[in-house]
C-alpha cells in the first residue's frame, strides 16, 4: 500500500474539470455509433440525433450512474482466492497488452510473436511477484487474425492463475472469450460471483463510442464481467493539446462509457481508465514515456479517484526500440508516478515502441522497478518508541549496527533487496558474471524463473473443453487445428 | 541426545541470537561433550548453514555478522577447555588483519575479518592505526600463514608496502602470504608492493584468502 501522495490538481480545477465535462457531454454530445446504446440513452432522457447519432446526456444521467457504479470490486484468481481490490488504495501492475510483435532477445529485432511466445510470457508473468495481473499480451501470428483476441485469452487461461485483464476485437470475440472464461469459473453465474478477468474498452478520441465498443461494453455490464474503459486522448491531434483540455475529454469520455455502462445493468464493475499520450509534433508519435503524457496519466486517476471509482492508466513503457537509457528512465519513470499517483491498476510493463512491442526482458527489469517504486512509495515508519535515540545511546560511537540485533529485525523492512536482475556487487563479481548489463542479466534469469513456475492446475477435461471452443471458431477461418500448447509437446 | 543438544546449538546461529549460543556451549559442556565435538557438530554446522544461506541469497550480511558474534562468543567458553585438553581446533588458516599506521578506517576490515572467520579461518585482528611492528609481533605470536591489510586513503596506502619491506628484513617474508584491499587500493599496486593478491571485497577476500591457503576456490 502506497503512501506517499503525488497530487498534479488541485481540488478547485478538478471540479473546473468534470464541470467542462458535463457540459461537453450536453453540448455537443459522444457520437454513439450503437442504436441499442442509443435506445438505452434516449429510454433514460438523453436527446438522441439518429441522422448524427450523437447523444447529448443530462448531467443528472451521470449523476445517477455515478451513484450505482461500485467504489470497490475484486478480481480473483483461477482457484478463486481474491487477488485484486480495485478501488483499494493498493496499486496493482499487469503487463501492456496486445503487442504486435516481440523483441527478440538474439537479433535485438522485433519480430511476429508465436503460440510458444505467450506461452512463455504468461509463466513469466506468474513467476514475477511485483506483477499482480496477467494480460493478454500478444497477439499471435500463427493464427488467423480474425481470432487473434480469444486465441490469447485461450493460451493464457492454459497457464495463469493470477487474474487477467484482456479485452476483444469482435462481438463473436467477446461471446467466445466470455465462454472460455465460464467455463474454466465453472459457469457464467460463477464468473459473475467471482470474476477473474476485466475487459479493456476503447473509446475513439475524440468522443466517440463505436459499435464494437459499445457493443463490449454493453456485454460486459449484462454479464457482470468488469469492464475497464481506456480513454485515450491524443494531445494536439485527437485532443486539445492543452492538457487540461484533454483531461476535460477523458472525463466526458470515460463519464458518457459509465452512463451506457450503468444505464445497461446498473451496479457492474467498471474502471475509470485511459491510455493518454501527448503527441510529438517532431514525428507525429504518440509518446508513453514523455513527462506531460504523465501528467495527464495522474490527472485522469486524480479525476477518477474524486468520483469515487476505481482507477486505471497507462504507464511504465517507453518509445523507444532497444532497452537502453531511455527504456529504463521512461520505465521508472512512469512506474514511480504511477504508484505516488495511486491508480489502482497500471498496464504498460514490458512494452516498447508506443505499445508495440512485448520484451520479456524488460518485463523482468520492470517488475524490479515496481519494486523500487512500491518501497519508495510506502515511505517511512516509526518503527520504535524513539526513531534512533535509543540505538544511538546504546553502546555508542561503535559502528556495530551490522551485529546489533535490531538490525537484524528491521532490516528486511526497511530496505529493499533487488532480485538479481540489478547489479549491486563489486565490479570484480561483475566482470566475473560476464560484464552484462541488466536487459541481458534478465534474459539469463529466465529459465531460472521459468523453473519456479507451477502448472495452474486447471484439469484435463476443462482444458479439453477450452480448445474445443476454439476450435470450432478456428475452423471459421480455416485452421483445423490450433498450435500445439508445451505441455502437449512434452507429452 | 547428542545430536538435539548439537542441532540445538546450530540453530541458535541460523536464528543469531549469541546469548542463546553461549548458553547451549556451556549446557553441552556441563553435560560432558566434548569442546571439539561442540565446535564441528555444533558451531561449524550452523556457520556453514549461515555461509549456504547468504551464498544463496537467502540470508543477509547482518544474519552473517550475528552469526560471527555467535562463534566468536563461543569460542571465548571453549577455548580455555581446549588448552586444558592440549587440543586445537582445525582452521582454514591463521589470519593478522589490520589497517595500517595512520589510517582509522575499520568497517572494511572488520568486515572482512568476519567474512574470513565465517569461513572456518581463525581471525586476529589488531584493529585501526596499526604500525608494522605490531603486525610483525603478531604473526611471530600466531604463526599466521596470512596478513591482511587494509589501508582507504591514498596516503597511507605506501604504509602497506613498509610492512612488507620489514617482513622481508625480518627473513619472514617467505612464510606469510600477504593480502591487501582498501577503497584506493588495485591489483596493480598489489603487484607494485610484492603483495600476493588484492580483493575488491569482503566477499572476494575470503575468495583470495581460500586461494593463498591452497584450498581452491
Amino acid at each position: 500500500m502506497s503512501q506517499l501522495h503525488l497530487q498534479v490538481l488541485e481540488p478547485f480545477v478538478i471540479k473546473q474539470v468534470v464541470d467542462e465535462a458535463l457540459q461537453v457531454l450536453e453540448n455537443p454530445g459522444v457520437r454513439v455509433h450503437h442504436e441499442g446504446a442509443l435506445d438505452l440513452l434516449e429510454a433514460a432522457g438523453a436527446l438522441v440525433n439518429r441522422n448524427t447519432q450523437v447523444a447529448r446526456i443530462p448531467a443528472p444521467l451521470v449523476e445517477m450512474a455515478l451513484k450505482t457504479a461500485p467504489a470497490q470490486f475484486l478480481l480473483y484468481s483461477l482457484d478463486g482466492k481474491p487477488i485484486i481490490t480495485y478501488g483499494s488504495n493498493t496499486t496493482y501492475f499487469d503487463p501492456g497488452s496486445a503487442a504486435v510483435t516481440i523483441l527478440d532477445h538474439a537479433t535485438g529485432r522485433q519480430r511476429a510473436p508465436l503460440t510458444g511466445d505467450l506461452v512463455q510470457f504468461v509463466k513469466l508473468v506468474e513467476t514475477l511477484q511485483h506483477l499482480d495481473a496477467q494480460s493478454t499480451a500478444f497477439i499471435c501470428q500463427d493464427v488467423p487474425p480474425q481470432m487473434g483476441d480469444l486465441y490469447r485469452l485461450y493460451v493464457a487461461l492454459n497457464y495463469m492463475k493470477k487474474p487477467i485483464v484482456t479485452g476483444a476485437f469482435t462481438r463473436a470475440g467477446w461471446n467466445v472469450m466470455w465462454e472460455l472464461l465460464s467455463v474454466v469459473a465453472g459457469s457464467g453465474e460463477r464468473l459473475e460471483e467471482r470474476p477473474l478477468a476485466i475487459f479493456d474498452i476503447c473509446p475513439s478520441p475524440p468522443l466517440l463510442w463505436s459499435e464494437l465498443t459499445c457493443q463490449n461494453l454493453m456485454d460486459c455490464a449484462a454479464r457482470r464481467v468488469p469492464a475497464e474503459l481506456v480513454s485515450m486522448p491524443l494531445a494536439g491531434v485527437a485532443a486539445p493539446v492543452t492538457l487540461l483540455g484533454s483531461v476535460v475529454q477523458h472525463t466526458a469520455e470515460n463519464l458518457s462509457g459509465l452512463v451506457i455502462h450503468q444505464q445497461t445493468r446498473a451496479g457492474a464493475p467498471i474502471v475509470w481508465g485511459g491510455a493518454p499520450a501527448v503527441t510529438d509534433m517532431r514525428h507525429g508519435s504518440t509518446p508513453m514515456g514523455d513527462p506531460a503524457t504523465w501528467l495527464i496519466d495522474l490527472a485522469t486517476v486524480e479525476v477518477g479517484r474524486y468520483l469515487g471509482l476505481p482507477t486505471h492508466t497507462y504507464m511504465g513503457s517507453t518509445d523507444g526500440k532497444m532497452l537502453d537509457m531511455q527504456a529504463g528512465a521512461e520505465s521508472m519513470g512512469g512506474v514511480l508516478l504511477a504508484i505516488l499517483a495511486g491508480a489502482s491498476m497500471v498496464s504498460g510493463v514490458g512494452m516498447i515502441d508506443f505499445l508495440r512491442c512485448q520484451s520479456l526482458e524488460k518485463l523482468i527489469v520492470d517488475a524490479e522497478l515496481i519494486g523500487y517504486a512500491r518501497r519508495f512509495g510506502s515511505g517511512m515508519t516509526i518503527r520504535e518508541d524513539t526513531l534512533g535515540l535509543d540505538q544511538l545511546q546504546t553502546n555508542p560511537h561503535q559502528a556495530d549496527f551490522l551485529e546489533r540485533t535490531h538490525t537484524r529485525d528491521w532490516f528486511a523492512k526497511e530496505l529493499y533487496l533487488p532480485s538479481p536482475v540489478v547489479d549491486r556487487g563489486s565490479l570484480e563479481q561483475w566482470e566475473m558474471a560476464g560484464g552484462m548489463a541488466a536487459h541481458q542479466r534478465a534474459h539469463d534469469l529466465i529459465p531460472r524463473l521459468l523453473k519456479k513456475y507451477q502448472p495452474n492446475g486447471v484439469p484435463a477435461e476443462v482444458r479439453r473443453e477450452l480448445y474445443a471452443i476454439v476450435l470450432r471458431t478456428a475452423r471459421q477461418w480455416g485452421l483445423d487445428h490450433l498450435p500445439k500448447l508445451e505441455e502437449e509437446e512434452n507429452a | 541426545m547428542k545430536n538435539e543438544v548439537f542441532n540445538q546449538i546450530a540453530n541458535t546461529i541460523v536464528e543469531g541470537d549469541p546469548s542463546a549460543t553461549v548458553e547451549g556451549v556451556r549446557q553441552a559442556l556441563e553435560m560432558g561433550w566434548e569442546p571439539l565435538d561442540i565446535i564441528n557438530q555444533g558451531l561449524v554446522v550452523g556457520m556453514n548453514i549461515i555461509s549456504e544461506q547468504y551464498s544463496n541469497g537467502e540470508c543477509f550480511l547482518p544474519n552473517l555478522v550475528i552469526a560471527a558474534r555467535c562463534m566468536e562468543r563461543s569460542m571465548q567458553v571453549l577455548e580455555p577447555e581446549l588448552k586444558k585438553r592440549q587440543q586445537e581446533v582445525k582452521s582454514a588458516g591463521r589470519v593478522v588483519i589490520g589497517t595500517v599506521q595512520g589510517d582509522i578506517h575499520e568497517i572494511g576490515k572488520s568486515l572482512v575479518g568476519t567474512m574470513l572467520a565465517v569461513n572456518g579461518f581463525q581471525v586476529y585482528d589488531l584493529g585501526v592505526n596499526v604500525s608494522p611492528e605490531a603486525f610483525i609481533a603478531k604473526i611471530r605470536e600466531t604463526g599466521a600463514q596470512l596478513l591482511g591489510m587494509s589501508a582507504l586513503l591514498t596516503t597511507t596506502m605506501t604504509v602497506q608496502r613498509e610492512v612488507i619491506r620489514q617482513l622481508e628484513a625480518e627473513g619472514m617474508r617467505d612464510h606469510i602470504r600477504v593480502m591487501v584491499g582498501g577503497a584506493p587500493v588495485t591489483a596493480s599496486w598489489a603487484d607494485e608492493i610484492g603483495a600476493d593478491g588484492y580483493a575488491e571485497d569482503a566477499v572476494g577476500a575470503v575468495g583470495l584468502a581460500q586461494r593463498l591457503m591452497g584450498l581452491g576456490g
